[in-house]
């Protein structure tokens, strides 16, 4: 089976699997606990803490915690959103963010904030003077995705982050979960304030990540409780779980330049192949993120080419893989200005470190036939 | 071309004409010790300069380590180049256009290399020139550059700089000989360490621990405190005294005015027999005037009574402010805040006498015999050696 559906999720890395296993039989201690039994296993966890600061090149103070990509995003907007409501109650976000954003800044709509969801163009990029234009005195949160998890487009988060220094009212909220490891995002340089990350999107376990959050941002939690993690996040910490992720994220870091490299040569590989093939329509674009490539067959029913592709051994998919069981048209494409037919038959490829340029050949060759195969059956 | 050395200066090593190598030996050690996260670095030392060569590795993250270095007045990026006029050329007009803000700039040329057959002062004119022919918008100003670009001609190679980045200065940590800190796990004991580090000084701890009163993550708090400042220093030997027994006894039979006052000279008695066993001349410690009881003057003369060795109080000027700013800077505030007991917080009087007299005192320390406590509190020293490397190296980092 060739994996590549690595968008939705990612191949435990062994190594990972085995800290974690190592943790939760060895140091099974509270970690809030008094006893030495308790210190030692605090002592673990906060060398996991500022390992992973070091690797973003953070302060540990600013790193919480978390169980993904879903519990970071709702964490930072609606933490910001609650905490900051008296300085304003006007939030920024775009209409191509995964549901985690996308779905609690429409929860906040029934709280009385306004939500401002910014139009991309046909390259799935916001334009900076519409963001310019939406600012009103009330903006405290701009929530900008970094890596698209349906096209790849990438946001020009650098130049959103120059336009926010002239408001130092509003909180700059990034989700990284899809770029992390394949698009470079230095925190500090780019007046970022708060970042999700989520460990099983880099090979690491499901129900782990972290937020960054800027020292002296303070954030309303959404648990209440024993107020671990700087008061934000209440819970027994996952110690086994926190360790993992900062491995799997160390492995990230260490690798990150080759696979890099090798995701840009296959994705340019992909995206010149695919455009070739008759019948192929490609969303994606080459200044997008290397390891996601999206692309519509008009008059092929997306669920039916996953099927056939699983059948010969290849694992791809639709949409992101928290919409595609409800919604036959993606909203993201929808935003691109794409047609009702190429929005409902996306499909999306995509890679992670590992994945080999003669995989790569073998799913465009076997596409190429699938798709004939369809076409005949249906004409 | 890019950066391939960086190029170390010494401010005031420059005055201690014959001990000159001994302290450019013991620079060039502690800064290839700082380095070891950075295997492939060499560190070089020739005709009175040090070179790091970068050999590939993160120049930045590098320059990090070194700015945390006693010994070191400035460094420099420094591009190697051929001793050849147009090498030299291309070499500073790359070197300038890292100045990216710059709008003034002035050349200097170094010839160490008498046999470079262009002098120096024909050389500045050149390439200058050159470089005005190359980037508009530029100018020089001799008096007042902007930018500085320093080209030294040398036997085999010519280097050229044009960032100049201020180190710590001071003098390289252990060529002053040592000192015993005494390390409580507050903010300031670390301050003081670093105080005496920046004038040579090499240190070693002395903690002082009570269990069951004080925890393991006390003792932990203290050597991870030693760890952040290995990385100004090098490797510490932390000795660690048991120190239950004793304050019992001091609490029990000290009326509690005084218990503080003879606390700290029991602790100094031992810090002192610590010091003969270990040879060090010095003890420093952390107090500041006037913070707490123990620590006014009339507080100060009382426990110096039972040593005759220095006891250095880099700290006894500061206010608390400039204190806290301190350790913030040198990354020890984060740990040193964390709320565990020590044995200073344990057993605290309510009421300390800030007038203490020796007589006094004296009187009430007659009574005691502690001589027995002490020696066994000292055979039961333990000592450990942070190392500068993974200092805290355990099962841990196999887990990460």
């Amino acid at each position: 089976m060739i994996y590549l559906d690595n968008s939705a999720t990612t191949i435990p890395e062994p190594s990972v699997v085995n800290s974690f296993k190592q943790v939760a039989e060895r140091y099974y201690a509270n970690p809030s606990s008094i006893h030495s039994m308790g210190a030692e296993v605090e002592r673990l966890q906060e060398k996991a803490r500022t390992q992973a600061a070091n690797l973003l090149q953070v302060h540990p103070n600013e790193i919480i915690f978390t169980s993904g990509g879903t519990e970071g995003n709702n964490l930072a907007i609606k933490g910001i959103a609650f905490q900051y409501k008296k300085r304003g109650n006007h939030i920024i976000t775009t209409e191509i963010e995964h549901p985690s954003v996308y779905e609690a800044c429409k929860s906040l709509e029934d709280h009385g904030f306004k939500v401002t969801f910014l139009p991309v163009n046909e390259h799935g990029v916001i334009q900076l003077e519409q963001l310019k234009a939406a600012i009103t005195k009330d903006t405290i949160l701009v929530s900008i995705m970094h890596v698209n998890n349906e096209t790849g487009a990438i946001q020009p988060i650098q130049a959103i982050g120059k336009l926010l220094n002239d408001y130092p009212k509003i909180n700059f909220h990034v989700d990284a979960v899809q770029s992390i490891g394949k698009v470079p995002l230095p925190l500090k340089e780019e007046r970022i304030d708060l970042c999700t990350f989520s460990g099983h999107k880099i090979h690491g376990l499901k129900g782990t990540g972290l937020l960054y959050v800027k020292n002296n941002i303070r954030l309303s939690p959404l648990f209440h409780g024993g107020n671990q993690e700087n008061e934000v996040r209440s819970g027994t910490e996952n110690v086994a779980g926190n360790v993992s992720f900062v491995r799997a994220l160390r492995l990230l870091k260490e690798r990150e330049k080759i696979s890099m490299h090798d995701m840009k040569e296959q994705q340019i590989l992909l995206l010149h192949r695919l455009s070739e093939i008759e019948g192929v329509h490609v969303n994606s674009t080459i200044d997008g993120a290397p390891h996601i490539i999206n692309f519509s067959i008009p008059g092929l029913r997306a669920e039916t080419v996953i099927h056939a592709m699983y059948e010969a051994g290849f694992v791809i998919s639709t949409q992101s893989a928290c919409s595609s069981k409800r919604n036959d048209i993606s909203r993201i494409l929808q935003a691109y200005g794409l047609s009702e037919e190429i929005a409902k038959s996306g499909l999306r490829v995509s890679l992670s470190y590992g994945t080999t340029k003669t995989e790569v050949e073998q799913f465009l060759q076997r596409l190429e036939e699938t798709i004939i195969q369809l076409k005949e059956i249906l004409e | 071309m890019i950066y391939d050395h960086i190029l170390i200066r010494y401010g005031e090593l420059g005055l201690k004409g014959k001990n000159m190598k001994q302290f450019l030996i013991q620079l060039q050690r502690n800064i290839k010790s700082a380095l070891w996260a950075f295997p492939d670095t060499k560190v070089r030392r020739t005709q009175g300069r040090i070179f790091v060569e970068l050999h590939g590795e993160d120049a930045d993250a590098i320059l990090t380590e070194l700015e945390k270095i006693y010994g070191i007045h400035s460094m420099s990026l420094a591009i190697k180049v051929e001793n050849d006029l147009d090498t030299i050329k291309q070499g500073a007009l790359t070197a300038l256009k890292e100045n990216e803000d710059a709008q003034t700039f002035k050349v200097s040329v170094r010839r160490a290399n008498k046999g470079f057959p262009i002098g120096s002062q024909e050389m500045n004119p050149l390439i200058g020139a050159h470089i005005l022919q190359n980037i508009d918008g530029l100018n020089v100003d001799v008096h007042q550059p902007d930018v500085e670009v320093r080209i030294e001609i040398r036997e085999h190679a010519t280097y050229i700089t044009s960032k100049n980045i201020y180190g710590a200065g001071g003098l390289p940590v252990g060529t002053a000989g040592k000192s015993l800190l005494l390390l409580s796990g507050g903010i300031d004991s670390p301050v003081a360490g670093h105080l005496m580090m920046k004038r040579g000084i090499q240190l070693e701890m002395i903690h002082f621990h009570s269990p069951p009163f004080t925890s393991e993550r006390a003792k932990q708090k203290v050597l991870e405190l030693t760890e952040v400042l290995t990385s100004y220093g090098g490797p510490i030997k932390v000795h660690l005294v048991p120190f239950t027994a004793l304050q019992q006894e001091i609490f029990k039979s000290i009326p509690e005015k005084f218990a503080m006052t003879v606390m700290r000279r029991v602790m100094l008695t031992i810090s002192e027999k610590v010091c003969e066993q270990v040879g060090i001349l010095s003890v420093t410690t952390g107090e500041s005037l006037g913070q707490v009881a123990s620590q006014t003057l009339a507080s100060m003369n009382v426990i110096n009574e039972v040593t005759n060795i220095p006891v250095l109080r880099p700290l006894v000027a500061l206010d608390k402010a400039d204190i806290i700013e301190h350790s913030q800077k040198i990354g020890t505030y984060d740990i040193s805040i964390l709320p565990y007991e020590d044995c200073c917080t344990v057993f605290v009087p309510k009421s300390p006498a800030t007038n203490p007299k020796r007589e006094t005192v004296q009187k009430y320390e007659s009574r005691v015999d502690f001589t027995e406590l002490i020696a066994e509190a000292i055979s039961e020293i333990e000592t450990v050696r942070i190392e500068q490397r993974k200092a805290l190296a355990d099962d841990f980092d196999e887990l990460l």
